[in-house]
């Protein structure tokens, strides 16, 4: 598998994934500026989580104008597999590639604390090492993670299965508990929680490293071919 | 030279938790005759333009794309030009 | 601020330096030294470099006095941080520095800048920033002010520190009616190294270009070193103008991009300093200094925020996010085409030269031409006498508690704040990005790895008023004691300390006299548990309307973990293993947190430290951890023993019987040097053989109640009860 980590301007988790990805699950992974114009290939595209040109206006409103963009709705709409964690969930819905929006917390605190989720769908290629209804914990970090999306929208989100994780205990305000959801496709994944800071047992524990394992499978069978 | 003003702010249908603190502490200081707060966020941009109408349709399009999500939030603003010193 | 420049002369007769914080003596001081009367540059450029913050005039005498150097330590105070080799080739930095004033005034913008000046203090050496702790001290959080000011420090430091992706992984928060006024925020950053490529804030060789980058320069701040250097009165609300605004944004920028240089373009780089308080003019005279050189400025080239600002404002301001590079000559290009590469300015502003002056040009002419000297050797030092205060001369009598339900006043303890789980504060702050930690807040000390060895490193802060308002000299040793005690239970070597010394005016004899004796205390601490102070701040002055803050020192100290596989943490690990109490119990009461939460203050005479006993203890617990002999160990402090051991069960299901021969109110005493460890029954031989008469053997994990038999009372209670009351209190006592 080769991953690009798109690294905006104030993203800070991006060195993160690369250790996660490169380091513990033995796979390629490179940081990719976001003046990049060209995705080309990669089998996975990373958005990871910080606070992309400071998030003053918006959690990724400014993100959404970086040159990467465009390469990187091209990539999605090709097939191509896009993960966005924290910040890079928050991008992905402000392009659109994901449907709704991240609101403040109801507590409108940032919160940084391990969290209990439920697998609600292990039918995709960002979770399919885990078990449906499995209960794993990773910690989430953030200020900006209350999922909205109107009626109609959650709806068709519910019935097309598009939600794989769910908060056990709602943290922060989350409509139907989500923390992680796909588009209609199921190529591009966001979610609040962090996967990338589980994968060591002495660190956080591995209950995050199923999703990488998921994508190294998936990438593996050849679903996407590269454009 | 033209200035506009924007404001931002939740749709009626959007939770909006920091107005909901406000309007809590309020009604608990007394002010319970407050009934609604709405919290939003203001801009202004100066900028040129070849006619009134060209500077709305810039500033729309401004909003639409970057100053506001348009997911969960509305916009509205008005648009002045503005007297020029030499 | 200033409308027309005054003269020469008008400065003389007008004494406009007084608002700034320097005496007539002081301006007479510098104008003989001169040689002429000084321009408002340039006495404005002393009230700045001769403040209590940049000169420590008088502190030295008392700084002097401390213990920087043992085989490890590779740079001492005078930088921007100290650095200290913790093996394999790395090593550790780290400082820590007060912004109690500023968050006076403007709680969140004083937190949050409070945190990103002293990372860059941790960058400008060459390193990695990889951890904050942050150490803060309320008044009773019983009054809106309070809780509003608690709330907006708090999103400072979060708001800073989540968005840079620094993790904030541990500190304290203390609460006493002694900090309502005067808040204390101190914030610590560590960084990890490469030993070889350590930075120095100098500006060296004759034709080398002083390189200013990131921040625009505006009139935010102006003159904040002296501003930290006064007291406080309520009414002086024209202080509001003096506090500056953070950019976490534009720092990450600047921490990747200096970082960068400092690792792909060492030969071009001379040195490099933070522009922190008393902005441009301190970084660039104390890199000038340091080497021993001169140097002009052209303060037209200053990249400016707002127009006309003169050169008392572009010179004094404290606007955030700026750096000082001195750059070899030719090299500049090379050296700014890297901060283009992250948007950000980076500006030649002049040079060095070889004539020890400190010259700086506007529209042409001259506006300040004195020796650099001037502003820093030749800075007042006052040797103060220290008074001893009356009630220190006299004692009042030992406070003996009466406690007929221990289980009651347990509790009472857990749900004070000083005790309570302050989850609800950090769990604001992000402690996992970098993905190194180990052990995050709540802990005795936090603990995280080192990238790139089989190391980590244990970090803590630590301070206690409460002993030093009793006796300043015992209290100081206590607290760099109480420090180590963390680490070791950790399973880390204690190898250096950071500080920051929060006191009150030191012209008064009596406020002086707690510094000078606490210094005592921690020199004795620091040599006895072989941790120099590497580096610190000093923050005098905490006075409101003439009433000063308990003396706090506060000590922030790193320790070393060899070997991963030590890390202790404090909770119970399983049923049945058991229980030891290390060292002794005696009455210990004055000073205590009961005595105060019984008597709303403090009284009565300190027991002194021994420190060779102190030792002795840590050394046994930490060759006990080493030996993996150890499941769980926790340093006894506030609250005493049963507080302690409450804290062990908290989130593990796991209870505890002991037995201890002592009175019930001994339970809560807090004798210093000791600790509770629990052992794995089958490591009970090999442990006794260690510790030999240091251990008491005294009950056994499990069961879902804590019980403690003590001579004439008991704690029997659930512990999911007890957990309870510790968790519930603190986020209701905030609402």
């Amino acid at each position: 598998m080769k991953a690009a980590v798109i690294s905006f301007p104030g993203s800070n988790c991006d060195d993160d994934l690369v250790h996660a990805i490169r380091d513990v699950v033995g796979e390629c992974a490179v940081k990719v500026p976001a003046t990049a114009t060209t995705l080309a290939g990669f089998d996975l595209v990373l958005v990871p989580g910080g606070f992309s040109y400071g998030d003053y206006l918006r959690s990724g409103a400014i993100a959404k104008f970086a040159p990467v963009m465009a390469a990187l709705k091209q990539f999605a709409q090709a097939g191509g597999y896009v993960l966005g964690i924290c910040n890079g969930f928050q991008i992905l819905t402000e392009v659109g590639l994901l449907p709704g929006a991240l609101q403040w917390n109801t507590s409108l605190q940032f919160i940084c604390e391990p969290e209990p989720l439920v697998v609600a769908n292990a039918d995709t290629a960002f979770s399919s090492r885990y078990e449906a209804g499995q209960t794993i914990t990773l910690p989430i970090a953030h200020g900006e993670g209350n999922y909205y999306a109107d009626p109609a929208t959650l709806a068709e989100i519910e019935a097309n299965h598009q939600v794989v994780f769910r908060y056990a205990h709602n943290p922060n305000g989350s409509l139907n508990d989500i923390a992680g959801l796909t588009n209609v496709a199921g190529n591009v994944l966001g979610m609040m929680p962090h996967p990338e800071r589980a994968v060591e047992q002495l660190i956080f524990g591995t209950d995050g490293l199923g999703v990488f394992e998921s994508l190294v499978e998936a990438t593996k069978e050849g679903v996407y071919a590269e454009n | 030279m033209y200035k506009a003003k924007i404001f931002v702010n939740y749709k009626p249908s959007v939770l909006d938790p920091k107005a909901q603190v406000i309007q809590n502490t309020l009604t608990r200081l007394g002010d319970d005759n407050v009934s609604h707060v709405l919290v939003g966020k203001y801009f202004e941009l100066t900028l040129t333009a070849a006619c009134q109408a060209a500077a709305e349709k810039q500033v729309a399009r401004i909003c639409d794309e970057m100053l506001a999500n348009v997911n969960t939030e509305t916009f509205k603003f008005t648009v002045e030009e503005m007297a020029v010193a030499e | 601020m200033l409308k027309t420049e005054l003269s020469s002369a008008q400065i003389k007769t007008e004494k406009p330096y007084r608002q700034w914080g320097l005496t007539d003596a002081e301006y007479d001081r510098f104008a003989e030294k001169l040689g002429r009367l000084p321009n408002l540059t340039e006495i404005g450029l002393a009230s700045g470099m001769w403040s209590e913050h940049c000169a420590y005039k008088y502190s030295k005498p008392v700084l002097k006095t401390f213990w920087t150097k043992n085989d490890r330590v590779l740079m001492g105070p005078g930088e921007g941080a100290g650095v200290i080799a913790i093996g394999e080739g790395k090593a550790v930095v780290f400082k820590a520095e007060s912004h109690n004033h500023p968050s006076a005034v403007e709680p969140y913008q004083g937190a949050a800048t409070g945190v990103g000046g002293i990372i860059r203090d941790i960058f400008s050496i060459g390193a990695k920033p990889v951890a904050i702790l942050d150490s803060l001290a309320f008044g009773y959080p019983d009054n809106a002010h309070t809780k509003q000011l608690i709330d907006q420090v708090v999103a400072g430091i979060g708001d800073y520190g989540n968005a840079i992706g620094i993790p904030t992984v541990g500190g304290e928060t203390k609460f006493a009616s002694t900090y309502a006024q005067n808040p204390l925020v101190n914030a610590m950053c560590v960084g990890v190294m490469d030993e070889s490529a350590i930075q120095r804030g100098k500006a060296a060789g004759t034709g080398n270009s002083l390189l200013y980058v990131g921040a625009k320069t505006g009139r935010d701040g102006i003159n904040g070193a002296s501003f930290a250097s006064a007291e406080f009165s309520t009414e002086e609300e024209a202080n509001r103008s003096a506090v500056q605004v953070g950019d976490p944004f534009m720092e990450k920028l600047l921490v990747d991009a200096c970082l960068e240089v400092t690792r792909d373009h060492q030969e071009a780089l001379v040195g490099m300093q933070d522009m922190g308080a008393a902005g441009l003019v301190s970084s660039t005279v104390e890199m000038a200094d340091k080497a021993g050189y001169g140097m002009v400025l052209d303060l037209d080239l200053v990249p400016q925020r707002e127009p006309n600002m003169t050169p008392f404002e572009i010179m004094l301001s404290e606007s955030q996010e700026r750096m000082m590079l001195c750059v070899k000559a030719g090299r500049e290009d090379e050296v700014s085409a890297v901060f283009k590469q992250y948007d950000l300015d980076a500006v030649v502003i002049g040079h060095v030269t070889d004539d020890g002056r400190y010259r700086l040009l506007q529209h042409g002419e001259t506006v300040c031409d004195v020796p650099v000297s001037l502003l820093t050797d030749d800075a007042p030092v006052y040797h103060q006498q220290g008074v001893k205060p009356q009630r220190l001369a006299h004692p009042a009598p030992d406070f003996v508690p009466v406690v007929t339900d221990a289980g009651a006043t347990l509790k009472t303890l857990l749900a004070d704040p000083n005790v309570a789980d302050k989850t609800s504060l950090y769990r604001r702050y992000d402690a996992q990005v970098q993905t190194n930690t180990i052990v995050g807040p709540g802990g005795d000390a936090a603990v995280i790895r080192v990238r790139g060895t089989h190391r980590a490193l244990a970090l803590t802060t630590d301070s206690n008023g409460r002993y030093l308002a009793l006796d300043p000299e015992i209290g100081g040793a206590i607290t760099v004691a109480e420090a180590a005690r963390n680490l070791v239970a950790t399973g880390a070597e204690p190898i250096g300390i950071t500080d920051c010394l929060n006191y009150g005016d030191p012209t008064k004899p009596e406020q002086f006299y707690s510094l000078q004796e606490s210094a005592k205390g921690i020199v004795a601490a620091t040599k006895a548990l072989n941790t120099p102070v590497i580096s610190g701040n000093v923050s005098l002055y905490n006075e409101t309307n003439g009433e000063a803050i308990d003396p706090t020192p506060m000590i922030g100290m790193v320790g070393l973990i060899e070997d991963l596989s030590t890390i202790t943490t404090p909770r119970f690990k399983a049923a049945g293993d058991l229980i030891y109490l290390l060292g002794e119990t005696g009455s210990d009461f004055n000073g205590s947190l009961l005595q105060q939460v019984e008597t709303s203050t403090v009284a009565g005479q300190l027991r002194p430290l021994d420190l060779k006993r102190e030792q002795d203890i840590q050394r046994t617990v930490l060759s006990a951890i080493r030996q993996h002999l150890v499941s769980a160990a926790h340093d006894i402090s506030d609250g005493g023993l049963a507080v302690a051991l409450t804290e062990m069960t908290f989130h593990t299901g796991i209870g505890a019987q002991v037995k201890v021969a002592m009175p019930a109110a001994q339970l809560f005493s807090e004798t210093q040097s000791r600790f509770l460890v629990t052992i794995p029954q089958d490591q009970q031989a090999a442990f006794e053989t260690l510790a030999g008469a240091a251990a008491t053997l005294i009950g056994k994990t499990g069961g879902p109640q804590l019980v403690a038999l003590a001579e004439d009372g008991r704690i029997d209670e659930p512990i999911s009860t007890l957990q309870t009351v510790w968790e519930e209190s603190l986020p209701c006592l905030l609402k």
